[in-house]
């Protein structure tokens, strides 16, 4: 029996449970004996003008070996003009609330904090821009040569005559709104420079995008440039990119001499680090009222932050996915992307599926209610059938595999679902104080949408009969050791102790992509697959030399790890006497693999939520999920990915915002005011299997990192405006606290 | 540690992981940076700056504590244990060390993802087993809302205290494996055996 679909415990995990794990800030490398911390000085103000800084007086701080700021980046190459372009340290504008403006050079942290805070800026207030209305407003303007502050528009207003026929059309607007990625390790960095070539080891999603980006910004060759990725203690998106606080210590750590050192506080992190989501939606929807949906259409406009990063191109997801499980005869979406002066806005779990999935799930909630139907029953009735498969939406991806319908049908099954509408239908009868609701969702998102870009690996099986993988892949908590281990083994035979992965070294790697979009199983995974398939057949032919046997003759014993002549177990060769005759360098395999399409994973969910009507207190006591995402190589892993996911989803639904007062200010800087979901929160997960593989990798697998983010999102709220629909509670918006759903008690009682 | 200016020096002496570690440190010096620092453990994590997610959570002198709220000087005299030293000495898995049965629960469970609140969650759940040997879900969860996850939802966290406890329950003689030290002495510290 093959080990893969099999539950395997990973093998990352006992040096992580014992010594802990090599996160940046833990390196006590020879290299960076002596390196100076890095200390941010950080923009107190959403938005200004500088007209001066003076760093006199943190010079002078015990401790500072230097101080630096905008004007000592003489070095670097010339912006290319472009508006909106954002700088290495702020120089003549702030525009966001913890927007690096100096650095400060010490022998140790704590000198630095007390320095950092004796760097005295002059700032000149500018009016704040907070949220879409204001930008959109245009009286203040981040980029006044931009002439406005709406950065990217596309798509357009739905056509005349789209929601012709339809006996219903609602229509309403809410925010999806801003959240914090939150990896519980901070953004983290150390750099060292020697005869002109620099390391550095930075926590990255993807270290071979980190060396093309710090070259680029430093104006090096790519060669001049070495990044490393130890540990890395969780990403969720917002490690994808390599932000302008880790160029400016490679920079310094040039500019000093001196190996240099920089982690970031809490406070930085959730001021500094890149935000998510951000997007106010007006969804439209109409049909019939026997519940056919006929049109939908989706206006978004995202709040990208002060400078656009990711958060440009996140509308394009969600108007690629705006149509969801659904057949619609209508569909269309427009975007308009905006600055702020706030914390730039760029991927998070999800990234742009999460906010199509809550836009259209929360719209055919509204079309339901409308119509008086049940909001599973009205989604039954509008999915893509199994047969429409390759199956284009109108706007323009192409589902690969999918089955909707069985999968709503096992989770409400799983759910018990008539159950749980008679003990609903029992407490609105009784009118009791806390009611219970249910909420439905069904998704589909894309995996592996930068598909082209595919994932390299190298396989080398050495004269010992060992076996090391090379990913250019980039784990961060995914399991890919295991993962990648369990794929060689399952082609090879060699046992799973015998084989190492290996990633995030771009001298060791010098090409690869990373690990985001739900990407490294499939891409990744098949690049080891394709690997292992090949030395295997390099193998063969070796092991035919030597037994003196023709290839066809010779078979691989899985079980035992050798080759032999087929049915005579004392010819057996082992992996070590076969790759002893490919030379020193052992058997080896370069793949780089690249699929013809992304996959299309798809789900539905169940939550169940008790709201308090008196305090408006929600909470979730159950979660009850189908992600089906093709194949599942090992159930161990995938649940857990599912877990983290749900609990994400959940916590933008129900807890989770990033807030400014209108001065730009934030008042969710710290982990005592963003509420970070904890364990009491959460009921544990009821997970279901179901796997329809796809067809696009020779795995069959689809992504799993981020599918139970999009699906509990939209389930979990539902849940809650449904506990109190019977009330007259129509939507709430997310997060749905018990202020606002209180309010919305209230409002609707009045 | 010269130093002319930001704060006075306090000599540190405390037992960390059963050996002692002495060291000069300024006053405003945090637990949690003289284990990572002066020490050289960095199991210990640091995750934010208002006591909020336990990454540091270290135990002292038996009980769960975080670290970064904490002051060296305060720790002086007493006994700390980290996630190195919970791990029982001796040949074993890979990290040198047998695990101790609540973290061979999180590696049987998938009780972590990236790892980094891992050292942390694990001592405070070491901890709540101490004060309450056979907890409920509920009470688990309880026990462990000051430790953030991002990974893994909790879902197998949760599981995985579960699963410790009734392994706890049912070897109470003998927790770890045969002939090493007895876990709930390791974790509440020689300083309950001191004079």
């Amino acid at each position: 029996m093959s080990i893969l679909g099999t539950r395997v415990v990973r093998t990352e995990d006992p040096r992580l449970l014992t010594a802990g794990g090599t996160y940046t800030d833990d390196l006590r490398l020879p290299e960076l004996a002596g390196a100076l911390r890095v200390t941010f000085v950080r923009s107190p103000v959403a938005h200004a003008g500088i007209s001066g800084i003076d760093v006199k007086e943190a010079l002078d701080s015990p401790g500072v070996v230097a101080v630096l700021t905008a004007a000592d980046a003489d070095d670097l190459p010339a912006s290319d003009g472009r508006p909106a372009t954002e700088p290495l340290l702020a120089s003549d504008r702030v525009r966001y609330v913890g927007e690096p403006v100096a650095i400060v050079l010490t022998e140790d942290g704590y000198q630095g904090e007390d320095a950092a805070e004796l760097v005295s800026v002059d700032y000149e207030p500018l009016p704040a821009v907070v949220g879409v209305d204001a930008a959109l407003a245009g009286t203040s303007l981040l980029f006044p040569e931009a002439g406005s502050n709406v950065v990217r528009s596309g798509g357009g207003p739905a056509p005349d005559g789209a929601f012709d026929g339809c006996d219903v059309v609602v229509e309403r607007t809410f925010p999806n709104q801003r959240v914090a990625p939150v990896p519980l390790e901070v953004r983290a960095a150390a750099a060292t420079w020697a005869d002109g070539r620099l390391t550095l080891w930075a926590s990255t999603q993807n270290a071979q995008q980190a060396r093309d980006q710090v070259a680029g910004a430093l104006g090096l060759d790519a060669s001049s440039v070495r990044v490393i990725t130890p540990d890395v203690g969780g990403g969720f998106g917002a490690k994808i990119a390599t932000d302008r606080d880790t160029i400016v210590v490679a920079w310094a750590a040039r500019r000093l001499g001196r190996p240099l050192r920089w982690v970031e506080t809490r406070n930085e992190n959730l001021l500094g680090m890149v935000h998510g989501r951000a997007q106010q939606h007006t969804i439209r929807i109409g049909g019939s009222r026997d519940g056919r949906i006929l049109a939908y259409h989706l206006d978004i406009v995202q709040d990208c932050g002060a400078y656009p990063r990711f958060g440009l191109f996140l509308p394009t997801l969600t108007q690629l996915m705006a149509s969801g499980v659904y057949d619609l005869p209508y569909c269309g979406s427009s975007f308009q992307v905006v600055v702020t002066s706030t914390t730039p806005i760029s991927a998070y779990r999800g990234a742009g599926r999460p906010e199509a999935t809550a836009a259209i799930e929360r719209a055919v909630d509204l079309f339901a209610a409308e119509i008086g139907l049940d909001p599973a029953e009205v989604r039954r009735r509008n999915l893509v059938p199994p047969d429409a498969f390759p199956y284009t939406t109108p706007g323009g991806a192409v589902y690969d595999t999918g089955e909707y319908a069985a999968a709503l049908d096992k989770v409400l099954a799983a759910a018990g679902y008539p159950e749980l509408r008679a003990e609903q239908a029992r407490r609105r009868e009784r009118a009791e104080v806390v009611q219970l609701g249910i909420g439905v969702s069904c998704y589909v998102e894309i995996t592996a949408g930068d598909y082209s870009g595919g994932e390299t690996s190298r396989l080398v099986v050495d004269g010992t009969g060992a076996a090391t993988v090379y990913t250019g892949s980039s784990p961060h908590g995914q399991g890919h050791a295991t993962a990648y281990a369990m794929l060689v083994t399952s082609e090879l035979g060699i046992p799973m102790d015998r084989i190492t992965v290996r990633h995030g070294d771009t001298d060791e790697i010098p090409r690869g992509v990373g690990t985001y979009g739900s990407r490294s199983l499939q891409l990744g995974g098949s690049a080891v697959h394709q690997a292992a398939v090949e030395v295997r057949e390099q193998a063969r032919g070796l092991a035919a030399g030597l037994l003196e046997a023709s290839e066809a003759d010779l078979e691989l014993d899985l079980g035992r790890g050798t080759w032999q002549v087929r049915g005579d177990p004392d010819t057996a060769l082992s992996w070590a006497a076969v790759a002893g005759q490919a030379g020193p360098a052992g058997l080896a395999a370069d793949v780089d693999f690249k699929p013809a399409s992304p996959t299309f994973p798809f789900g539905a969910h169940v939550a169940v939520a008790e709201v308090d009507t008196e305090t408006g207190k929600a909470t979730l006591i159950r979660h009850v999920t189908v992600d089906d995402a093709g194949r599942v190589l090992n159930p161990v892993l995938a649940e857990g990915q599912r877990h983290g996911g749900i609990a994400q989803g959940v916590a933008q639904a129900l807890l989770e915002e990033v807030r400014y007062d209108p001065d730009g200010n934030p008042l969710t800087g710290t982990l005592a005011d963003y509420a970070a979901i904890t364990a009491t929160e959460l009921p544990s997960f009821e997970l279901v299997a179901m796997e329809t593989p796809t067809t696009v990798n020779p795995l069959g697998v689809k992504g799993i990192g981020e599918a139970g983010t999009i699906g509990a999102t939209p389930a979990a709220l539902s849940a809650v405006v449904d506990a109190v629909a019977h009330l007259g509670v129509r939507h709430i918006d997310m997060p749905a606290t018990p202020l606002r759903v209180w309010t919305a008690i209230r409002e609707a009682r009045s | 540690m010269d130093r002319d200016q930001g704060g006075s020096l306090v000599n540190v002496t405390m037992t960390v992981n059963g050996a002692e570690v002495a060291a000069d440190v300024e006053d405003r010096t945090l637990l949690v940076h003289f284990l990572r620092e002066g020490a050289g453990l960095t199991a210990t994590n640091v995750g934010c700056d208002t006591t909020s997610c336990g990454a540091c959570t270290v135990l002292l002198d038996g009980e769960s504590v975080k670290s970064c709220t904490v002051l060296a000087a305060q720790a002086d005299g007493h006994d700390v244990v980290t996630a190195e030293g919970l791990a029982m000495r001796g040949a074993g898995e890979a990290g040198g060390g047998e695990l101790h049965p609540v973290q061979r629960a999180f590696r049987r469970e998938h009780g972590l993802q990236c790892g980094f609140c891992t050292p942390g969650m694990v001592l405070a759940a070491v901890s709540l087993l101490q004060e309450n040997p056979q907890p409920t879900e509920a009470q688990v969860r309880m026990g462990l809302e000051g430790n953030l996850c991002r990974c893994t939802g909790y879902h197998n966290i949760v599981r995985a205290v579960l699963a410790a406890a009734a392994e706890l329950a049912a070897e109470p003689g003998e927790p770890g494996e045969p002939g090493a030290p007895d876990a709930a002495a390791l974790a509440a510290g020689p300083a309950e055996v001191a004079p």
